[in-house]
C-alpha cells in the first residue's frame, strides 16, 4: 500500500484490520472499510476497468458511486461500483469490458477505430444488406453488455421491510442533519437516510469541515432513526420511498420528505479527459479524508471555483506535488484558500484550461501530462501550450443538483442563466429541498436552509405547534461555483461527454446534425445519459452542446426525464423472498398422515389422491372413485365457499344475483345456484340452502367465493335490499360422505337427524349434531351417489373427520381426493366453472338453460343472456365418448376439428373405470351438438381420434343412485 | 405507491383496492333497447377530468365511491354510497 497516508486521514478505514483480496488475479491488501477502488488506489493501481464501447482504460472518477467508470465484477456480482462496494476477505475482483484481461484486452484497439464508430453507427452499419444483422448479432451480443451473470444463481437472501415516518430526510449532509434535527424537535418521527457509512456528507471530506457536532445531535435524538449505508433509489406516489441497505429493500411511507441529496460535481470536457488519474476534486478529497489514500504523486488542479484551491491545499498536505492550478476564470481569487495557494508558491494559471491530457505509453498508468492553454473564448483555447507532467488531474468546475428523487416526483430542472446553475422547481406537495440540491451553498446558509425545510416538513406531517420557526440570516453563496462552459473541443476529438457510452462532443453535435434536435431525441439516438450513471455526469454538458448546435438557449433545451432507479439495482432486491401463502383446511394433518399427495387448488392445498404403495397414481384415483360407487368415500370439502345471506329480502336478493328461482324455495331445501356477470357469462355455481324464511346458506366454488362475495356487496350497495351477506368460508369445515353405504356409516354418529330417505330426501337440508358437533347436513350429490355434505365449525373439522373414519371402519370407507371427485362428477356430467366454462361461456351454450328462471323480471346477466339468445349459438358444450379402447386418450384443450377447421375444444376428459370408456365434455359447433354426431379430436401427437356426441350424464342418467 | 382513503379503514395502499367501474345507473331493462343495454355494459365515457367511480377495499370488501381526476391522477374524495 505505497500510496496510503498516515492517520488521522482515513475516516472510514480500520488500519488494524488488513483485508486481502484479489484484482485481475493479483493479490492485494487493503483495510477494513476500504472500497475496492480506494484499496486499489492505495496500491497505486490506476485503471480499474474498461469502457463500454472503445474499451478505454478507466479509473476513479467520483469516488461516490455516481459514475459507471469503475463497474467491476466482484465475487458473484456482475456489476458492482468499485467506489461503493467494500472489500471483504478473499473477494475476487475483475475488470469489465475486457477480452483477455484488463491490461491485455484484445479489443483495446477499438479505440483507434473510434472515427468509424460514431454514435448511432449500429443503426446503419449492421442492417445492410438486411440479412447481415443475423450474422452480426451474436458478435455484438458478445462484445456488448456489462458483466456476465453467473449460473446457477443462488438464493440471494434478499428480503423486504416496511417502514413509516412522519418526515423522511434523504441525505445526511449538513442540510439533511439540520432538517432532521429541526423536524425531530417539532415532535415528528424522522427517518434519516444516507448512502455513506457515516453521516455528514460533504462535511466528512471537504477542507476545513467537521460533521461531528451536527451528526451527534441527530444520533442522540430519540425520534430520529438513522439509516446509513442506505440508498434511496426511487420516489413513488404519495412519498413511498424505495430504500436499499445490504440485502434488504425497505419501503418507507413518509408523510413528508426532505430531499437533501446535495449536488454532483461535474467533469470538465477536454481531450482524453477520461484517462485514469483524472478525477473530480471531490473524489481526490474523498480518497484522502475517507480512506487515507494519496490520489497521485504530481497533480494539475483544474478549477473554476474556490473549492479547487481547497483541493490544491489538501493535495499538498497529503504529499502530492501540485504542479499548478489552472483556473478557467478571469482571475478573481480573493478567497483565503487562493491566497494560501499563492503563499505556498504553487503556480496559478488564470483564464486557462487543460486543453488535452496525454496518456502514458503504458495505458494502465493513465495520465502522464496535462497540456494547458489560454482560453480565447467560450470553449476555445489559443495555441500557447504549456505541458505539465502529472499523474493526477483534478476537476472542480461546477455542480448539478442531485435532484433525481425530486424529478421522479414531478419537479422540473430549470436553468438559471445568471449563476449559471440548474434549479429545481415545481415541487410536489409534502416534498422539500434543502442545501445544495436547492442551489444553496455556504456552510451557514445550508444549515439554515435545512432547518427551514425540516420545520416545514414537520408542519406538513402535522407537527405545527412546537418549535420556533427557523430564520435565514445568511445569504446563500452560489455565485461563481459553476463555470458556464468548461468544455473544449479538440480537432482530434476524444473529449468525452458521456463516459458510460464513450460519447464525444462530435457525437452529440452529430446527433443534432442527423435531425435529432430535441434533448430527448438526442438521448435516444446517441444513448447520451442512458448508461449506468444515468446522466448524472453528462446531462449538463450534453444540454450545453445541444444548445450550441441548435442555436438555442441552454434554458430552452431542458433536461431528460428522470426515472427510478437512481442507481442500478439488482433483481434480487426487487424480488425479495418468495412469498406464496397457501390455505390449509382443518383436516390437513389427517390427509398428510393418510399419505395424501397434495395439490395446489387456488389458494388452498388439497389432497389430489391418497398414495398407496400398491398402486400407481392413476389406478389409485380409479380405485378411490370406484370405492365411492361401490361402498362409501369421504372427501374434505372445507375449501368450498360459504356465504350467509340473511334478512327480510334474502330471497329477493338471491333472485337477483342468481339465474334460478328462490322466492318459493321451501325452508329445509337446497337449490342449485348459477351466477352470471352483467354480460351473461357464467362466473360461479353452488347451492343455496334455505335455513329459514329470511336465511340462506349459499355455497360457492373454492376459487370463486371471494369474487362472488365482492359482487354481492357491490350490487347491494346499489340495490339497498334488506339483507346482510357474510363470507363464512373459513368458519366452516366440510366433509362429503358419499356412496351407497353413506347412510349406514353416518347414522350411528348422527344423533338427532332422521336420515331415512322419506324424512331427509335428496336436496334436503337439516341442522343437527354429527359426532357431537353442531352441523348442517346437505343432501347434495356432486359425485352422483347417496351422499351428505356435513358442515361444522372449522375447529371441529379434524375431530369430525376422525369420528367418520372410525364409524366407517370395517365398512369399506376410505378417503378420496380431488382427482377422483373430478372423475366422478364428470361421469355425472356436472360442469366445473372455469374448466368447462371460459370468459365467454353463457348458460345457453353451456347447455344449462334449465337453470334459468324465465318468470322473474330481473337477474344479473339476464338481459345479456336474452340478447345473446337472439344472435344464435356459436358453440355448444356437449358430452362425448370414445369407445375404442385402443384409441389415444385426448387431453383438456385438445382441438375439435372439422376437416381443417377448428370448431371447439375438449374441456374435461377421463377414462371412466365404471363405464369402461373414455368420456368427456367439449365445445363443438352447434350443428355437431346433436347426440350421435361424430366429432374428430386432434390429440397431442397430431393423430385424429373420432368421438361420439352423447347426452350427459354418462352415469346413472335418471339419478336413481343419489336419490336412494 | 399511491394511497387511497377508504371511508371505513382510512388511508391504505392502492394495492389493497380494486376498481369497480364508473358510477352509472343501469338502464331500465324493460324499457331500453338491446343496443342501449349493450352500450351500458361495454361503453364507458372515459372523460378527461373529474370522474365518479366504484372502488373496493379488498381485505374488508368495502365498496365506496371515489372522485378522481383522470388528468392529474388525484383522488379528490372518497365516501360511502348513499345509505
Amino acid at each position: 500500500m505505497t500510496d496510503r497516508l498516515a492517520a488521522p486521514a482515513g475516516l472510514l478505514i480500520d488500519r488494524n484490520k488488513p483485508v486481502a483480496f484479489s484484482f485481475e488475479g493479483r493479490d492485494f491488501t487493503g483495510f477494513e472499510g476500504d472500497t475496492i477502488a480506494s484499496a486499489l488506489t492505495a496500491n497505486s493501481i490506476r485503471a480499474l476497468s474498461r469502457s463500454f464501447k472503445f474499451h478505454r482504460p478507466r479509473g476513479v472518477l467520483t469516488m461516490a458511486g455516481q459514475d459507471g467508470n469503475t463497474l467491476v465484477h466482484a465475487g458473484d456480482s456482475p456489476d458492482v461500483l468499485a467506489d461503493r462496494v467494500r472489500i471483504t476477505p478473499g473477494l475476487q475482483v475483475r475488470a469489465l469490458n475486457t477480452l483477455g484481461g484488463l491490461d491485455r484486452d484484445l479489443l483495446g484497439g477499438l479505440d483507434r477505430l473510434a472515427r468509424f464508430l460514431p454514435a448511432g453507427f449500429y443503426y446503419k452499419a449492421f442492417f445492410r444488406p438486411r440479412p447481415a444483422w443475423a450474422l452480426w448479432e451474436p458478435v455484438l451480443r458478445r462484445i456488448a453488455g456489462l458483466g456476465r451473470v453467473g449460473a446457477p444463481v443462488s438464493d440471494t437472501g434478499c428480503d423486504k421491510q416496511y417502514l413509516h415516518a412522519d418526515v423522511a430526510v434523504i441525505g445526511g449532509g449538513p442540510a439533511g442533519l439540520a432538517a432532521a434535527a429541526q423536524a425531530a424537535r417539532a415532535g415528528a418521527e424522522v427517518v434519516l437516510v444516507d448512502e455513506n457509512p457515516v453521516l455528514g456528507g460533504a462535511l466528512t471530506y471537504r477542507r476545513e469541515a467537521s460533521s461531528d457536532k451536527a451528526a451527534r445531535a441527530v444520533e442522540a435524538a430519540d425520534n430520529v432513526t438513522v439509516m446509513t449505508d442506505t440508498l434511496c433509489n426511487g420516489w413513488f406516489s404519495d412519498n413511498w420511498l424505495a430504500l436499499i441497505r445490504d440485502r434488504r429493500m425497505y419501503k418507507l411511507r413518509a408523510k413528508a420528505v426532505v430531499v437533501a441529496t446535495g449536488a454532483i460535481e461535474q467533469p470538465a470536457i477536454f481531450r482524453n479527459n477520461d484517462l485514469p488519474g483524472i478525477m473530480l476534486g471531490g473524489a481526490a478529497q474523498r480518497l484522502i479524508r475517507h480512506y487515507g489514500v494519496r490520489p497521485g504523486r504530481r497533480a494539475v488542479v483544474l478549477t473554476a471555483n474556490s473549492e479547487g484551491y481547497g483541493v490544491a491545499l489538501d493535495l499538498g498536505e497529503a504529499g502530492v506535488e501540485v504542479a499548478c492550478v489552472v483556473d478557467l476564470r478571469e482571475p478573481a481569487p480573493d478567497h483565503e484558500w487562493a491566497e494560501a495557494v499563492h503563499r505556498r508558491g504553487i503556480p496559478v494559471l488564470a483564464q486557462a484550461a487543460v486543453w488535452a491530457a496525454e496518456s502514458d505509453r503504458n495505458r494502465m498508468r493513465g495520465v502522464r501530462a496535462a497540456r494547458v492553454a489560454r482560453i480565447t473564448g467560450r470553449g476555445t483555447c489559443g495555441a500557447d501550450v504549456d505541458r505539465f507532467a502529472c499523474d493526477l488531474i483534478t476537476m472542480s468546475c461546477g455542480y448539478m443538483p442531485a435532484a433525481a428523487l425530486a424529478c421522479q416526483a414531478g419537479a422540473r430542472m430549470v436553468h438559471d442563466t445568471e449563476q449559471p446553475i440548474y434549479r429545481v422547481e415545481n415541487l410536489p406537495d409534502r416534498m422539500f429541498l434543502a442545501g445544495a440540491v436547492a442551489g444553496v451553498y455556504g456552510s451557514e446558509a445550508v444549515v439554515e436552509d435545512g432547518r427551514v425545510a425540516g420545520h416545514a416538513a414537520a408542519a406538513d406531517a402535522g407537527f405545527r405547534r412546537r418549535g420556533r420557526k427557523p430564520a435565514r440570516r445568511h445569504e446563500p453563496e452560489s455565485t461563481g461555483l459553476c463555470h458556464p462552459w468548461p468544455m473544449f473541443r479538440h480537432p482530434k476529438g476524444k473529449e468525452f461527454v458521456d463516459f458510460d457510452e464513450d460519447l464525444q462532443i462530435k457525437d452529440i453535435v452529430g446527433a443534432v446534425g442527423e435531425g435529432y434536435d430535441h434533448v430527448e431525441l438526442v438521448k435516444r439516438f446517441s444513448t447520451a445519459t442512458m448508461g449506468p450513471s444515468q446522466g448524472r455526469l453528462s446531462t449538463l454538458a450534453t444540454v450545453r452542446i445541444i444548445a450550441e448546435a441548435t442555436g438555442a438557449d441552454v434554458a430552452a433545451v431542458g433536461v431528460t426525464t428522470s426515472r427510478p432507479p437512481v442507481i442500478a439495482e439488482s433483481f434480487a432486491h426487487l424480488a425479495g423472498q418468495r412469498f406464496e401463502p397457501v390455505r390449509l383446511t382443518p383436516m390437513h394433518d389427517r390427509h398428510r398422515q393418510a399419505g395424501a399427495k397434495m395439490m395446489v387448488a387456488g389458494a388452498w392445498m388439497r389432497p389430489a389422491y391418497y398414495e398407496s404403495e400398491t398402486y400407481e397414481s392413476e389406478t389409485q384415483i380409479s380405485a378411490e372413485a370406484r370405492n365411492v360407487r361401490d361402498t362409501v368415500g369421504l372427501i374434505d370439502v372445507s375449501t368450498l365457499g360459504g356465504l350467509e345471506v340473511r334478512g327480510p329480502d334474502a330471497a329477493e336478493f338471491l333472485e337477483r344475483m342468481y339465474t334460478f328461482a328462490y322466492a318459493k324455495q321451501p325452508v329445509g331445501r337446497a337449490r342449485y345456484v348459477l351466477m352470471c356477470d352483467r354480460t351473461g357469462v357464467i362466473v360461479d355455481d353452488g347451492v343455496a340452502c334455505r335455513l329459514a324464511e329470511d336465511w340462506f346458506y349459499v355455497t360457492a366454488t373454492s376459487g370463486g367465493v371471494d369474487g362472488v362475495y365482492r359482487q354481492m356487496l357491490w350490487h347491494n350497495a346499489q340495490w339497498r335490499l334488506g339483507v346482510d351477506v357474510t363470507n363464512v368460508t373459513a368458519a366452516y369445515a366440510g366433509i362429503n360422505i358419499a356412496g351407497p353405504k353413506a347412510r349406514e356409516v353416518l347414522a350411528p354418529v348422527c344423533e338427532d337427524v332422521d336420515l331415512a330417505a322419506a324424512a331427509f330426501p335428496y336436496m334436503g337440508v337439516r341442522e343437527g349434531r354429527v359426532g357431537g358437533f353442531p352441523a348442517r347436513l346437505l343432501r347434495v350429490g356432486f359425485v352422483g351417489e347417496l351422499g351428505y355434505e356435513i358442515h361444522v365449525p372449522a375447529p371441529c373439522g379434524e375431530a369430525l373427520w376422525d369420528r367418520l373414519v372410525e364409524a366407517g371402519r370395517g365398512q369399506g370407507l376410505r378417503p378420496f381426493g380431488v382427482e377422483a371427485q373430478r372423475l366422478l362428477r364428470l361421469e355425472k356430467g356436472h360442469i366445473i366453472v372455469g374448466q368447462d366454462t371460459d370468459g365467454l361461456s353463457h348458460p345457453i351454450e353451456a347447455d344449462m338453460a334449465w337453470a334459468i328462471s324465465r318468470k322473474k323480471p330481473y337477474f344479473v346477466g339476464g338481459r345479456a343472456i336474452a340478447i345473446r339468445e337472439t344472435k344464435g349459438l356459436s358453440r355448444k358444450l356437449v358430452g362425448f365418448e370414445i369407445t375404442d379402447p385402443a384409441a389415444p386418450v385426448p387431453e383438456e384443450c385438445h382441438l375439435i376439428l372439422r376437416d381443417s377447421e377448428i370448431t371447439g375444444r375438449v374441456t374435461s376428459v377421463a377414462r371412466s373405470p365404471v363405464l369402461g370408456k373414455v368420456i368427456g365434455l367439449a365445445y363443438v359447433a352447434p350443428d355437431q351438438a346433436e347426440p350421435g354426431s361424430v366429432i374428430t379430436i386432434k390429440v397431442a401427437d397430431g393423430r385424429r381420434v373420432p368421438a361420439r356426441v352423447v347426452e350427459p350424464p354418462f352415469y346413472d342418467p335418471d339419478g336413481a343412485r343419489q336419490d336412494m | 405507491m399511491k394511497q387511497m382513503t377508504c371511508p371505513l379503514n382510512g388511508p391504505r395502499n392502492i394495492s389493497e383496492f380494486a376498481y369497480g367501474g364508473p358510477v352509472v345507473a343501469e338502464p331500465d331493462p324493460a324499457a331500453c333497447t338491446d343496443g342501449e343495454w349493450t352500450d351500458s355494459l361495454f361503453m364507458d365515457d372515459n372523460p378527461a377530468g373529474r370522474v365518479r367511480e366504484w372502488w373496493c377495499h379488498l381485505p374488508t370488501a368495502t365498496w365506496f365511491i371515489a372522485e378522481r381526476d383522470t388528468v392529474t391522477d388525484e383522488i379528490l374524495k372518497t365516501y360511502p354510497a348513499a345509505p
